[in-house]
């Protein structure tokens, strides 16, 4: 319980600093550390193959698009970002509107009453039940990604016109 | 297919030689304690052994490029203050004292933090990759399911520090070499996954001791049943090696690093050890990425042949690694540097849809493992004829439209 509150406490501190840094390199590391949190958090639960796979592709892949995004979209030696109170009231709306869904998705699923030791879960059981029975949920992800990549090409690709000298 | 579980008692006394060394040391310890004290032995063990073989690698490539180029190579610094030279093995020690002992230069308008935890971050990460690896039949530090994935896992992170290296320095040509290297490492982190795909697709098991246990045994007698002696094995090790000397930055793909255009990359303005651990973790990084490849590809500690078998597991090991390494340093000789457009292409025009084709064929040879051997040949000229002909195609896509330059002195 203790390594639990330890990890937890590290993560919030690590998301929590990172928003309120105004240097936008500094963010993303502490917003890494975070997620780095978030798989210790996994490996306490006892499944190795979710935060392996959490550091694999947050760590690993994610981390670079974002320090891409930053470098490629401002010089590093731009002064930091301003503060821009109009932006505030749509962000905490967004922000409050995804964790209202998340908290009524938790909320809502019927736990099993008696939970006793966690099940023995393989990673082989995992990767059949994810392609067999899920497979519309993670075919429905893969579709999301895809289209929020192609999004962000798409608004990339308008803003490149108005910064070329 | 896979063989029951190796049994400690069954092997040999130099197979259970390091077991019985630990055993010695911490046999009469309580339970608990026993075992972190077993554990604690084995990260000892592997920094010992990983950061001589370091050592001695740096030597061993200074020599082996001296020779290719036809020159002597250190061959000065021998045994401490006496006058034995043993043709320049006192080199790494010389090294060693001397980036210690320089001065540690932090640039003023550097990040100190971040400039500081770079170098720390690399090498905790690349010696973190060596937990997983079989070594031997009885030898391996840390058994998980998800083996290969942990490896992959703490080797992407090593990235990020390249980029902390880079960014912190606030030098133009620090980061120009950390924009390179994130480019670099994306680009190449996808085919040497798609290569390792393949393996665990086979084996059917993520851990790297299962998927050693599943090369066991030997066709016609003789031939031993490694992954590499497969038409799609072959194709993925070669797809693995060329991605993991881009993944290690390793000429020739060291651009970010390059330093007849970025002086010295993200080290430009690191000095004195902090310059060293980051060699260390380069070199780490490569060794571990040629002993995966020894795992997945070349039948791990395995000996080649039956009748070899009984040298230690190790042993083997050892030598497959060194035979791997020497082979990364024998290209860094021989190949010049490619450009980062080139590079690029080559990633994502020739070595991604290879390996997905690779993939495919995989499948093919797994679906076809119940033929008779009147099939195989069949099954064999098939599989042959799916790695080899996208390769000419895709090869000939690779290079079309360009000519050998021809130079001009104007």
């Amino acid at each position: 319980m203790i390594a639990l509150a330890a990890i937890a406490l590290g993560t919030l501190a690590a998301a929590a600093v990172a928003l309120a840094l105004r240097d936008l390199i500094h963010s993303a590391l502490l917003l890494i550390a975070s997620w780095v949190g978030i798989a210790a958090f996994y490996l306490w639960a006892g499944a190795e193959f979710i935060a392996f796979a959490q550091v694999l592709i947050y760590v690993g892949a994610i981390s670079m698009v974002v320090l891409f995004a930053v470098l490629l979209t401002r010089p590093p030696t731009a002064p930091a970002t301003p503060v821009r109170s109009g932006r505030t009231v749509p962000g905490f709306l967004a922000g409050g509107a995804v964790l209202g869904l998340l908290a009524g998705a938790v909320l809502s699923s019927p736990l099993p009453a008696g939970m006793g030791a966690a099940p023995a879960f393989g990673v082989r059981e995992l990767g059949l039940k994810l392609l067999g029975p899920h497979a519309g949920a993670l075919l429905a992800t893969g579709a999301l990604l895809t289209v929020a990549l192609l999004g962000a090409v798409v608004l990339a690709a308008g803003r490149g016109k108005e910064d070329a000298p | 297919m896979n063989p029951p579980a190796a049994d400690p008692l069954a092997a040999g006394l130099l197979e259970r030689l390091p077991l019985l060394a630990r055993d010695a040391l911490t046999g009469a310890l309580p339970e608990p304690w026993r075992w972190v004290a077993n554990g604690l032995l084995a990260i000892l063990a592997i920094i010992v052994v990983f950061s001589s073989l370091f050592a001695l690698l740096t030597l061993a490539e200074r020599k082996v490029l001296a020779r290719v180029q036809n020159r002597p190579g250190p061959n000065r610094a021998g045994l401490p203050l006496t006058r034995f030279r043993l043709g320049g093995l006192g080199q790494p020690l010389a090294d060693g004292i001397k980036m210690l002992t320089k001065e540690d230069i932090v640039p003023r308008g550097a990040d100190p933090v971040l400039h500081f935890l770079a170098p720390v971050v690399l090498l905790a990460l690349s010696l973190l990759t060596f937990a997983v690896l079989p070594y031997g039949r009885l030898l391996v530090p840390v058994e998980l399911e998800a083996g290969v994935l942990y490896f992959f896992a703490a080797g992407a992170a090593t990235e990020l520090a390249l980029f902390m290296a880079g960014w912190a320095s606030r030098n133009k040509y620090s980061l120009l070499a950390a924009m390179r290297a994130l480019a670099q490492l994306i680009s190449y982190e996808l085919p040497l996954l798609l290569a390792v795909v393949p393996v665990v697709l086979l084996a059917g098991s993520l851990s790297t001791s299962g998927i050693v246990a599943a090369q066991a045994g030997w066709d016609l007698g003789f031939l031993p049943r490694w992954f590499v002696l497969t038409p799609w094995g072959f194709a993925s090790f070669l797809i693995f090696l060329t991605a993991a000397l881009a993944e290690s930055n390793r000429s020739p793909f060291d651009l970010p690093e390059a330093e007849s255009e970025l002086i010295a990359g993200h080290l430009t303005e690191y000095s004195g050890f902090k310059y060293a651990l980051f060699f260390m973790a380069e070199y780490l990084g490569m060794t571990a990425l040629a002993g995966l490849g020894v795992t997945l590809f070349l039948g791990g500690w395995r000996a080649p042949l039956p009748f070899l078998e009984f040298v230690p597991s190790y042993a083997w090991f050892g030598l497959k690694l060194l035979a791997l390494l020497f082979v990364f340093i024998w290209i860094r000789a021989t190949f010049p540097r490619l450009r980062i457009d080139q590079l690029t292409r080559l990633a994502w025009k020739f070595l991604v849809p290879l390996a997905l084709l690779n993939l495919g064929t995989a499948a093919l040879w797994a679906l076809t493992a119940g033929w008779g051997p009147a099939l195989q040949p069949l099954r064999w000229l098939g599989a042959v004829a799916l790695v080899a002909g996208p390769f000419v195609l895709l090869g000939r896509g690779l290079t079309a439209g360009l000519r050998p330059r021809t130079y001009r002195f104007a």
